[in-house]
């Protein structure tokens, strides 16, 4: 079950708001980013303003640029063209600034990614303690407290062989929130889950878009994009072709393109 | 042939108590040479692997020319090389004060097993290392980590979980080769046995010998097991 209609409707974007909110720093701004993958150029040109709080979701079929877009954004892969910057500050060049501000993202993975040698909740203390220097109960309880917002407190000394996929995401999520981000990532998060599962996940999704995290997530959960998204992108052949609130999107896709790819998805 | 008379072939108490105590003591020479150059090749090892990994090619290209040539050469020929070889330049080691290492057979010996099994080693980390999966580095780096962090906290204690069945075997592959120091005056399992068989001409003495080297093995063995079982813990579900 995804949240109730009253969260559903607080959180849908009133046409016109968007232009009323005075427009402060852009959390992420990309200009110009393209990206090969040896001769084979994945992204043109990429030209993308996300405002903080902003809540976007990449959909497009499979090779259209959508992953690799958001792993240019924490440098997972690093863009040969253009430029990224993340609170202002400029990601394509390696400085002290730019490494602080990198911590500043969260990432979740379609495949969660969990350390499999540390319990849940070493997992989710490590990356505070070694990277904001907590101490080891200040970590603890952190991760703790995270963990209880994603629904799994009671798991915490568990490792996560022994958690449903579903359960494992919500770790990763978990762990990824322990770094305090301001801007969270999410890489096809249900993609790798069994459908019973997909919701528990989404349902951690919705209350953290609620809380007014600046999100980035690349899905092919349209009920999900309709439900939480400000705006939806649509991606083909590594060009943004489409950026629009998801009622446009949905009821009335201007490429031809996201016409096919959503009469195939949803049916 | 009596029943006594047919021990006597394989145990013969008075042999026992002449040399019994002394091939105990060559057990422990054999197991301080393994013990201590295993280990040693073991952190030589690791740097061997990190610099096959490296981004330098330089480091990439040396290392891979260390490994090569350990690996393909006997163990036999370099042992030789260190202790008559380079032993055989006393005046050099005497003036960089380097004499005393040289001249015995035990540091020799040392350094060669040593040097000998940080290659096989070092193949075995690097393969162990290399098969951490993609997304635990990605991981890693998307929460921050530092290089050194996400290498001693999230990919060598994955990496060993797969490489402690490969250094056993080499371990033990060790601890059969150590005989070799036999042949540089080392008297280890191997060298009483043999000193032991020069008096005696009594086959039974190298039964013994085997027997002892079996039980290293099977200690070995069971040790390993455990240690497994230990870095695999969270995979029992």
């Amino acid at each position: 079950m995804l949240s109730t209609s009253s969260q559903t409707g607080a959180l849908a974007p009133t046409p016109g708001l968007a232009q009323a909110v005075p427009r402060s720093r852009p959390a992420v701004e990309i200009q110009g980013m393209s990206k090969w993958y040896g001769a084979f150029q994945v992204l043109h040109d990429i030209d993308l303003s996300v405002q903080p709080g902003e809540r976007i979701v990449l959909c497009g079929p499979s090779g259209s640029g959508k992953s690799t877009l958001i792993r240019c954004i924490n440098r997972l892969e690093i863009a040969e063209q253009g430029r990224i910057l993340v609170e202002g500050c400029d990601l394509s060049k390696v400085t002290t600034q730019a490494v602080k501000v990198r911590r500043e993202i969260g990432m979740v993975f379609q495949h969660f990614n969990l350390f499999p040698h540390m319990s849940v909740l070493d997992n989710c203390s490590l990356a505070p303690t070694s990277v904001h220097g907590l101490s080891r109960k200040a970590a603890e309880e952190r991760a703790r407290h995270y963990l209880a917002k994603v629904g799994i407190e009671n798991q915490a000394d568990k490792y996560p062989s022994q958690l449903s996929g579903g359960q494992q995401q919500r770790v990763a999520i978990a762990r990824a929130l322990c770094m305090q981000p301001r801007i969270m990532l999410f890489d096809e998060p249900t993609s790798a889950l069994d459908p019973e599962m997909v919701s528990e996940v989404l349902d951690v999704l919705v209350k953290l878009a609620d809380s007014g995290m600046t999100m980035l997530c690349v899905t092919h959960e349209m009920g999900f994009a309709r439900q939480v998204a400000q705006r939806v992108l649509f991606l083909d052949g590594g060009r943004i072709v489409e950026d629009s609130p998801p009622e446009t999107f949905f009821n009335a896709p201007k490429s031809p393109r996201a016409q096919a790819f959503l009469t195939q998805i949803l049916h | 042939m009596s029943a006594t008379e047919l021990l006597q072939l394989f145990f013969d108490p008075e042999l026992f108590e002449r040399y019994g105590a002394r091939m105990l003591d060559g057990l422990l020479v054999t197991a301080k040479l393994v013990a201590i150059s295993f280990s040693l090749g073991l952190l030589l090892g690791l740097l061997l692997a990190l610099g096959r990994l490296s981004r330098n090619s330089m480091l990439r290209g040396a290392t891979g020319a260390y490994i090569y040539f350990f690996r393909g050469s006997p163990l036999l020929a370099q042992l030789f090389m260190l202790y008559y070889g380079l032993g055989s330049f006393r005046e050099l080691w005497q003036d960089l004060g380097l004499w005393w290492f040289f001249r015995d057979a035990w540091y020799c010996s040392l350094l060669a097993f040593t040097l000998n099994t940080a290659a096989y080693q070092a193949e075995i980390l690097r393969g162990s290392l290399q098969a951490v999966a993609r997304g635990q580095h990605e991981a890693a780096a998307a929460l921050g980590l530092s290089r050194r962090t996400t290498f001693f906290k999230v990919i060598l204690p994955q990496s060993m979980l797969l490489a402690v069945g490969p250094l056993g075997n080499e371990l033990i592959l060790m601890v059969k080769a150590s005989a070799i120091a036999s042949l540089v005056t080392i008297y280890d399992l191997m060298g009483i046995t043999k000193l032991a068989f020069s008096r005696t001409f009594d086959f039974q003495l190298y039964l013994w010998a085997a027997l002892l080297y079996l039980l290293i093995v099977e200690v070995i063995r069971r040790l390993l097991r455990r240690i497994e079982m230990r870095l695999g813990r969270h995979l029992d579900t």
